[in-house]
């Protein structure tokens, strides 16, 4: 398309305002121009970068003064039981708060959630409760008024969804054979495209909304139609409000960003409007590094930045996303321990043409981690191909194992189900940006489900009946075929109950906490996933396979449940050492759950998924659970998202990434989570070695062959587990100590003194 | 050895499926059981005698072997038969390098060379790479620190050398025992001909197989031996370095 086309065609759009032009001026052409196209964008204007790491600057004086004011503050904050501050009247909005500051004459990029850097807003919204008790478990009370509005005269999600709930879904979470779901909280997992803020401008969004309402004026007022069109009324409002929030900072973001600088800032703060409304479980920011890039190299060529200003840019954006706060409980960090948010930002990628999505300004988000230290924040996921550039490889490798802040996922094994511009909610779940959300459904313990089958559906640790009375299992020896006879109705009735469940949250999330700018920033049609959820499946399979290959005797208590197993028969297969014996079976029960959940309606016609994901609560599910038949005592904890136990992977690295590397992603489209612990030692001599020798892992491990697609996920975390004791006695030395855990990453002293020792006791991978 | 079903077996002691210390990338290491020398500060003993392995079919060893051969490829490494001794098994670990090769697997043998002599042409044909160590260069001080003598250890890296064979020497410093300059030399002046050696490496001694002597039952003689510093090792890297050795 030639350019003078072109510009008649904005003329058109745009009358005779020039000011897109400007702001457009230099880049390639494309169909991007006249439709939200960002991807299209992306792919005309990128800049392949090959090279390494040698062109990447240090801080700038005033990056590191900053830094060390917000690190000043973070010590606060956890001096202070973990919250700094909080709004105990305002309820949260766009335009809630006016500008706030850190220290508004260093600050290159700007805005924070309220009035003052770590104050945490109050969204009662999605449950008052649990805005109250977050508030008094840190000795403040929310205002009277806003509990009386919140209670009696606007209904909450929570209120709408416990309206709704039955006995079996009631009876189900408070055994906690389901965990975590977005009942009391919000429900996240959604990414908005903020880039389009910058690349297009609020007006040009506002005006395609009301295009995208105008579809849908004809027929019938349906119930259907009449909710989008009340939808799309609330994201023509919010893009409004995300324009007087912008005011506040003395910025005009109707027209498109015209530097980098301004691309950088517009696309803060369309996340920065997420996060001010939306108290979401995870609350990503898509995939905007590679994005950004066009502009930085146009300002580059134009002589208008120098590199040192860029990644100072970069740098003040990544410090804002690791000051991203929410109020909560403390039963929620007890589940999704360490105060996280999931940031999550991609990086890395190959174009569906083949091209590797790699930037300079890959490597400058990367090294953000050098710059202002290890953090949790943004949680940086390089989606990992074997065709990225091994400069760029190694680098990742390198900062994985300076680290430990890095997880990875398999760009070939999505690419052909997500395309080029997919960004990852949380920690494991794909999704095209801006075409594409979930409804989050935390999930269910399949290991439980099995000691259910085995006690016809009584509780282990309670004894009460939660699922439908079935027969329970008496003979004193388990029988592989009777156990696996009684499971499958078992995981029948889990998936129907879990499944409705669901559909009732996200009907009263959509109803009564609806995520209007983050939907303002999707297109018209959206995919939607049911995304289901297991715990515990190392566990389960273990234990059918003990039961299988060994002789496993039932300990039972005077009523009759069994509450302990003693294995008999010797050692039995487990999972994690590339045993077909077992890993089979762990394959059989996510294929089966999976198919017993497609089997269900799901709420606005979304897709069933499910993922193999704890983040830290397999810690609590542990504790939720009794004796199994595999040798796991009652309350100790399971293995964090689809990792083998503790210990019991004998045969090195490779056959635990080859167990779980076999995993069908095919039935677990929402990700498969798998953290990998190695002390330096075990992965080479030399740094060099250690590199190479990284990336070799990460290439086999993602890599297809014979038995695998390849593997989905992993968490890198490379240090000595005298560190993590060390840092256990004397936190106060390690403030930046960053660890990955299932899916995420944290800081090491914010956990729990239990999930501390949890990830201590877990297998580090080491060799004599 | 043949088993009853006339199949060839051989005796494992374990495998590490995600070695990086033992060849170049990430490799599946087979550690075979049973080994003729008896070093003082061995770090496997129970790797010492064979039959404390488990004795397994060729065909169950290299079931397990096979599906890695995609990963370890990628991973840019290969597979490594140590122990204990491979060359105390040599028709096994033939048999093993063998099918490894004709998977295009890339293959090392890590092994003392005391055995060198069990080691046909044809076995070293199968591999891609020897790990030799070479643990002292004074005889007499080799024969003190594993009970054997170090001829057929430099007749078989003078083979190697003769076959062009690609070679990695390692060398165990141990204060005290074997981390005299004299010894030291005199290694060094014997591999600065030899063209095949790629690379030499000097491994520090370390306590971490101390428990598995105590767990045996086995006197462990170097309970009081510490473990090199850094300026030991500096001091015994120099030594090569006068040679133009580099080590790592």
């Amino acid at each position: 398309m030639s350019t003078q086309t072109q510009s008649s065609q904005s003329e058109k759009l745009w009358g005779n305002d020039n000011t897109v032009e400007k702001s457009w001026r230099n880049f390639k052409t494309g169909p991007w121009m006249n439709e939200i196209n960002v991807r299209d964008f992306i792919l005309r204007n990128f800049t392949l970068y090959e090279g390494d790491d040698s062109f990447l600057q240090g801080p700038t004086t005033n990056t590191t003064k900053l830094w060390e004011k917000v690190s000043g503050l973070m010590k606060e904050e956890r001096k202070n039981k973990g919250v700094l501050a909080a709004d105990t009247k305002v309820v949260a909005s766009l335009v809630s708060h006016k500008a706030g500051y850190i220290d508004n004459s260093m600050e290159e990029i700007v805005g924070l959630q309220t009035d003052a850097p770590l104050k945490r807003a109050i969204m009662p919204a999605g449950g008052v409760r649990m805005v109250a008790n977050g508030l008094e478990a840190y000795g403040w009370k929310l205002d009277e008024d806003v509990e009386e509005v919140y209670s009696n005269q606007r209904k909450t999600h929570n209120q709408g969804v416990f309206d709704a709930y039955n006995d079996d879904m009631r009876a189900c979470r408070s055994s906690g054979i389901i965990t975590g779901l977005p009942d009391a909280y919000g429900r996240g997992r959604i990414i908005g495209d903020y880039r389009r803020v910058a690349l297009y401008g609020i007006d040009r969004l506002i005006e395609d909304k009301n295009a995208q309402m105008a579809t849908y004026d004809d027929g019938d007022m349906t119930e259907e139609i009449i909710r989008a069109r009340e939808e799309f009324s609330d994201q023509i409002r919010a893009l409004q409000d995300l324009k007087t929030m912008a005011s506040f900072y003395g910025f005009d973001i109707s027209k498109p960003a015209s530097s980098a600088k301004e691309a950088i800032q517009w696309t803060y703060f369309g996340y920065l409007g997420a996060v001010k409304e939306q108290n979401g479980a995870a609350m990503s920011l898509g995939r905007v590094s590679t994005f950004l890039d066009a502009y930085i190299e146009r300002d580059l060529a134009e002589g208008k930045a120098t590199e040192s200003e860029i990644q100072s840019y970069i740098d003040h954006f990544v410090m804002k996303l690791r000051m991203v706060r929410f109020l909560r409980t403390p039963e929620y960090d007890e589940l999704f321990s360490g105060d996280p948010v999931w940031v999550t930002e991609c990086v890395g990628g190959v174009a569906e043409d083949g091209r590797p999505l790699v930037t300079k300004n890959s490597f400058r988000f990367m090294h953000t981690l050098s710059n202002l230290g290890p953090a949790p924040e943004p949680n940086i996921t390089v989606l990992w191909s074997q065709r990225l550039p091994e400069n760029f490889k190694k680098f990742c490798a390198k900062t994985s194992i300076d680290t430990s802040s890095i997880q990875y996922e398999n760009d070939d094994l999505m690419r052909p189900y997500w395309g080029d511009d997919y960004g990852i909610a949380c920690c494991v779940s794909a999704m095209r940006i801006g075409k594409q959300m979930q409804f989050f459904g935390a999930r269910v313990n399949m290991a439980k489900c099995l000691l259910y089958a085995i006690n016809g559906g009584r509780d282990e640790k309670k004894g009460n009946q939660v699922a439908p009375k079935q027969a329970p299992i008496t003979t004193e020896y388990l029988s592989y075929d009777e156990v696996m006879d009684k499971l499958e109705p078992m995981m029948e009735w889990l998936a129907k109950t879990y499944v409705n469940a669901l559909n009732i949250i996200h009907f009263m999330h959509d109803k009564y906490a609806y995520e209007r700018l983050l939907f303002a920033l999707h297109d018209r049609d959206i995919f939607r996933t049911m995304a289901c959820g297991m715990a515990g499946l190392s566990v389960a399979a273990d234990s059918l396979a003990a039961i299988k290959y060994g002789k496993v005797k039932v300990v039972r208590d005077e009523t009759g449940l069994a509450v302990d197993y003693i294995q008999e028969g010797g050692e039995t297969p487990t999972f994690g050492n590339n045993d077909e014996r077992v890993d089979s079976i762990a394959r059989w029960l996510m294929e089966s759950f999976m198919n017993k959940i497609r089997s269900h309606h799901t709420y606005r016609n979304s897709t069933p998924t499910q993922s193999i994901l704890t983040i830290t609560s397999n810690v609590v599910y542990g504790k939720k659970t009794g004796a199994t038949p595999c040798g796991r005592k009652a309350g100790e904890p399971f293995a964090p998202g689809a990792n083998p136990m503790h210990g019991r992977d004998k045969k090195g690295a490779v056959a635990s990434m080859m167990s779980v590397a076999k995993l069908p992603y095919k039935h677990s489209q929402d990700g498969i989570s798998y953290t990998f612990s190695i002390i330096p030692k075990a992965l080479g001599k030399t740094e060099e070695e250690r590199v190479d020798h990284m990336v070799g892992l990460l290439d086999g491990y993602f890599g297809e062959n014979q038995c695998t697609e390849g593997g989905h996920h992993i968490n890198v975390n490379v240090f000595d587990r005298e560190t993590l004791m060390d840092a256990m006695e004397h936190p106060e030395q390690y403030p930046q100590l960053t660890i990955r855990v299932s899916g995420y990453a944290v800081n090491f002293i914010k956990l729990t003194k239990e999930q501390q020792l949890d990830v201590i006791n877990r297998t580090f991978h080491a060799q004599d | 050895m043949i088993n009853e079903q006339n199949q060839l077996t051989g005796y494992i002691h374990s495998v590490e499926t995600g070695g990086t210390v033992d060849g170049p990338g990430v490799r599946y290491v087979v550690f075979l059981s049973g080994c003729p020398l008896r070093c003082q500060y061995c770090h496997n003993p129970d790797m010492m005698k064979m039959k404390r392995g488990t004795q397994k079919t060729i065909d169950d060893v290299w079931g397990d072997i096979a599906p890695y051969a995609s990963f370890m490829k990628r991973a840019k490494g290969g597979i490594t038969i140590s122990g204990g001794e491979p060359l105390a098994q040599p028709d096994f670990t033939h048999e093993l390098l063998k099918r490894a090769k004709a998977h295009g697997m890339h293959t090392a043998l890590d092994t003392s060379g005391f055995l060198g002599e069990k080691a046909t042409d044809e076995l070293l044909d199968n591999v891609d790479l020897v790990l030799l160590d070479i643990k002292s260069g004074i005889p007499e001080t080799y024969m003190q620190a594993t009970g054997v003598s170090l001829v057929p250890t430099l007749n078989f890296a003078l083979r190697l050398e003769r076959l062009n064979k690609p070679m990695w020497i390692r060398f165990v410093l141990v204060p005290g025992l074997t981390d005299d300059p004299d010894n030291i030399e005199r290694l060094a002046e014997f591999i600065k001909p030899l063209k095949a050696i790629e690379r030499v490496d000097i491994l520090p001694f370390h306590k971490m197989g101390e428990y598995k002597w105590k767990d045996m039952g086995m006197d462990y003689k170097l309970k009081d031996t510490h473990e090199p510093t850094l300026e030991e090792i500096e001091r015994a890297r120099a030594i090569f370095a006068k040679h133009g050795i580099e080590t790592r």
